[in-house]
């Protein structure tokens, strides 16, 4: 196919693989694109901090704004105790985010479309969870699986369904990032691809390729909220989670 | 039924289940804003929260997009 939509998620090696162990290590384009993320945070940051004055200027403010946000809800959702989280869900926020944002220009490989990153970075949130609830209550941290108030003759189900529940917790977290940054992307050169094939056709059908072209523009506009979304609730849901670990009400 | 043909109509099928998600958002968001002119100094406090579940009802329509791309490339 001329217009293929999967074609911009295929990882290349960059410098030719050698082999560690029986396993196959290589620089990829995922993995350059990685290290900018990391490279446009800390730029950013150093820039935003650099000469810190009491009237902020633009970088500054944007770089106050972007810390007080993740600031502020930690401080809603974890209480005064979750201030030691502070650095990893701002970490993963700004990762998913720049993440998200570079993969919108054109060309540009985006990281978190692949469930492997995605799936990573929920798994290792799921097992905080469970090491902190442990560290902090105990074996009594399992009780989260046992609601208090519950008819005794239907709290095996409703265990079950806790257990279920909280197992499902790092698929979805995952997939939802994967999922969202996957199909929007896929919907945009669909939409760019519809603009090729209509403008190959010559006279009505450059006309016509206005349609889809306004549509493939407003999709990029959404496609900015939700990259901004999804790493606003990537973040929000870790904060969530990490809740059950630190207070648990049951 | 060519197997190839079968795949493809259950993939087709498998994204009706990203219609429920989109009900499932639109009845949030539209019960947040009702709720947010009613009580407008409330709303920015319940902003989050709205935000939560609609990604949790989302994710519900992701599942059906996933098993969508494993009929497609995978099975």
């Amino acid at each position: 196919m001329a217009n293929d939509p999967i074609h911009q998620f295929q990882i290349h090696d960059l410098t030719g693989s050698f082999n560690l162990g029986g396993y196959e290590i290589s620089f990829t384009n995922s993995a350059l694109f990685m290290g900018a993320i990391v490279a446009v945070i800390t730029g950013f940051f150093w820039l935003a901090s650099r000469k810190a004055e009491l009237v902020p200027g633009r970088v500054q403010s944007v770089g106050e704004m972007w810390y007080g946000m993740i600031d502020n809800m930690v401080n809603n959702v974890l209480g005064h105790d979750g201030k030691k989280f502070f650095p990893l869900v701002f970490s993963l926020f700004s990762f998913v985010l720049v993440a998200n944002m570079l993969g919108m220009f054109p060309y540009f490989f985006t990281v978190t479309s692949h469930v492997i990153v995605t799936a990573s970075l929920a798994l290792f949130v799921i097992l905080l969870v469970v090491v902190v609830g442990i560290y902090k209550h105990g074996l009594g941290w399992f009780k989260l699986f046992v609601p208090s108030g519950v008819p005794l003759a239907i709290l095996p189900f409703i265990s079950l369904i806790e257990i279920i529940s909280f197992l499902s917790r790092p698929i979805s977290l995952g997939l939802r990032l994967f999922g969202n940054m996957l199909a929007g992307h896929i919907v945009l050169k669909v939409f760019a691809g519809f603009v090729v094939s209509l403008g190959t056709l010559g006279g009505l059908g450059i006309l016509g390729a206005i349609a889809p072209l306004a549509m493939a523009v407003a999709l990029t506009a959404l496609e900015f909220l939700v990259a901004f979304l999804q790493a606003f609730v990537f973040a929000i849901l870790t904060c969530v989670y990490l809740n059950d670990a630190l207070h648990t009400h049951h | 039924m060519d197997p190839a043909a079968a795949k493809l109509i259950g993939a087709g099928i498998a994204c009706i289940g990203m219609g429920g998600a989109g009900i499932g958002v639109g009845h949030i968001f539209g019960n947040y804003l009702a709720g947010a002119l009613r009580n407008p100094a409330a709303a920015g406090a319940q902003f989050t929260n709205a935000l939560i579940g609609a990604a949790l009802a989302e994710g519900l329509g992701i599942f059906s997009l996933v098993v969508a791309l494993l009929l497609l490339f995978v099975a």
